[in-house]
């Protein structure tokens, strides 16, 4: 077995040995009902499709994925395991790496739980399903993409409470940097160059290709380059603290 | 190559304060070496660098030849190491996480069972095995510690603290443990319980505000005291003159204190010169004068004596 597969393996075990993998899946589940059912008016648009449901997903995303993340380095620091994991044979890298596929995976088993919802819409009505699929695909990334930045915020600190905080600021600023209301204000205040980077790094212009059932490669290739980004930052900040 | 441990010139700073300045040592296979000092004196910092925990902004680490710097995943594996404090997973059960330890050091098959087995006998810790980690007492978890870092029956061993919150029955058993295991291993323990020292270690080296002291045996330890094996006598103050005369003729003492003159009793104290053992040529003058004296007796400097006075400032007593 390998190093990552190791890692991977225990710490998906501490989500399900304690309640946190069931207080996430059930406030993530229940959250995207209410938002569906209630604010997104599912049953009088009188369409089968889960745009509501969908839309939803990035705000919830922004709040629940730092709390998630806040714990992957924070918690080794404060409770001390740290100096136990990095002393064993393992690399940072393979650390890292191992943490985040957990803790993804674990999204996942969140995003899929979600089924009942994409159940009652097939006996309304006839959706769509591909642009089901493409939009749970979206969500994953998104997920996966915050994640990689509150990991690497969370091993900044041993402050859960701040890695929380900022990962969720951060969070939220990748998604705003989409909304057409920001990148107006920000005319004229920006140069035009950096307000096309602040438009192309938009999470929420991707993810809102996916939810169309648009699967376009350029958007697979962002959150995928993000992630491993935000992954290496991680890497670097855990080898860094070893040095300071 | 029996040197199963050498750390060259270790450096760590901590913004201003310097917590390593400059520490060295050797251990090789078969020997335990007492890593003490005073808390806050570097010992841990040490411990750390020396197991890759932390870069050293100077100086090297080097297990089995094997460079922490260089190589750091090759060197970890020849090394157990007990942090401070035992820290381990504590949502965990003891059994689940000496299997994820086990994983980390590819045990598999027969000789996982075996070496799995073989540890958690060693370590005593069969009945907490479906326990959880958080919820184990102090001892319990320091011996988690221990036999997680014992498990693959490493070349070297590095416990900082390991009896810490230890009753004396399991302090005991722990340095039992580790004089039985030390036979094909290089140890570092550290410990401020001077002790241990005696009971288990074959060298001491003492270190305070991040710099060696000492760097020897048990006995060197004690030697840095000029009063270690001097001899008390006690006689009437009549015999003082004559007492003083006899015994200034040796050739082995340094120099006679008188203390606690009363009307009825006298104490001598007689320092040897250079830690030499004067007890037999003082009795021998005694005899062989018919000196009357009422009690006789050799100080045993205790190494708590040496540690304090090598780690404070108020020395005067050091015979160098
Ligand atoms: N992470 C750290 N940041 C700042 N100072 C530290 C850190 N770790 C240790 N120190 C300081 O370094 C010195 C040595 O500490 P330590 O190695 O833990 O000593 P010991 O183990 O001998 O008690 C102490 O003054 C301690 O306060
Ligand atoms: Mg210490």
């Amino acid at each position: 077995m390998n190093n990552i597969v190791i890692i991977a393996k225990r710490e998906a075990k501490a989500y399900f040995s304690t309640p946190l993998a069931y207080i996430f899946i059930s406030i993530f589940c229940g959250l995207t009902a209410a938002f569906t059912f209630y604010l997104g008016a599912f049953i009088e648009r009188g369409q089968a499709d889960l745009a509501p449901f969908f839309e939803s997903h990035p705000w919830l995303l922004v709040l629940l994925v730092p709390s998630i993340s806040m714990r992957l380095w924070a918690e080794e620091r404060k409770t001390g395991s740290i100096e136990l994991l990095m002393t064993l044979p393992i690399t940072s890298l393979e650390a890292v790496i191992g943490k985040f596929i957990a803790a993804w995976l674990m999204i996942a088993v969140a995003l899929a739980l979600t089924f009942p919802i994409w159940i009652t819409i097939n006996i309304l009505g006839n959706p769509d399903n591909g642009v089901v699929i493409s939009s749970y695909l979206g969500s994953w990334l998104l997920a996966g993409q915050f994640l990689a930045i509150g990991s690497a915020l969370s091993a900044m600190t041993k402050n859960q409470v701040i890695a929380f905080v900022v990962s969720t600021a951060a969070c939220f600023v990748f998604v705003m940097s989409g909304l057409e209301t920001v990148t107006h204000a920000l005319e004229g205040w920006l140069p035009s160059y950096i307000l096309l980077a602040v438009d192309t790094m938009s999470s929420l212009d991707y993810f809102e290709e996916f939810t169309k059932g648009i699967i376009d490669a350029r958007a697979i290739v962002f959150y995928i380059t993000t992630i491993v980004f935000w992954l290496f930052i991680n890497v670097v900040v855990i080898n860094l603290k070893k040095a300071k | 190559m029996d040197n199963f441990i050498v750390l060259d010139n270790l450096r760590k700073s901590f913004g201003n304060i310097v917590a390593v300045n400059g520490i060295s040592m050797t251990v090789n296979k078969g020997d335990i070496l007492g890593f003490i000092g005073p808390n806050g004196s570097g010992k841990s910092t040490t411990m750390k660098m020396a197991t890759g925990f932390l870069t050293p902004d100077m100086g090297t680490s080097h297990i089995c030849g094997v460079s922490m710097n260089k190589n750091p995943k090759e060197a970890k594996k020849l090394i157990g190491y007990l942090p401070e404090g035992a820290p381990a997973y504590g949502e965990m059960t003891t059994i689940g996480f000496l299997n994820f330890i086990a994983d980390v050091r590819r045990l598999s098959g027969k000789e996982r069972e075996v070496k799995i087995d073989k540890a958690i006998d060693r370590a005593q810790i069969k009945y907490v095995l479906n326990q959880q980690i958080d919820t184990l007492s102090k001892g319990f978890k320091r011996r988690v510690g221990l036999c997680q870092a014992i498990m693959h029956e490493p070349k070297v061993l590095i416990l900082d603290e390991p009896t810490d919150g230890l009753d004396p029955n399991q302090k005991h058993h722990v340095r039992q443990l580790i004089t039985e295991i030390s036979r094909d291993t290089a140890v570092i323990v550290s410990t401020h319980i001077l002790e241990e020292v005696d009971a288990v270690c074959s060298g001491v080296l003492l270190i305070n505000k991040g710099n060696v002291v000492l760097n020897g045996s048990a006995s060197d330890l004690r030697a840095k005291l000029a009063n270690h094996n001097a001899v008390n006598i006690k006689l009437k103050p009549e015999n003082l003159e004559s007492a003083k005369r006899l015994l200034l003729t040796l050739s082995s003492i340094s120099k006679i204190e008188v203390h606690e003159e009363t009307q009825h009793n006298v104490n001598l104290k007689v320092l040897p010169k250079e830690n030499m053992i004067i007890i037999t040529d003082v009795a021998k003058v005694i005899a062989d004068n018919k000196l009357p004296i009422n009690d006789i007796s050799v100080d045993q400097v205790r190494l708590d004596d040496a540690f304090r006075k090598l780690t404070t400032n108020d020395i005067g007593i050091l015979n160098e």
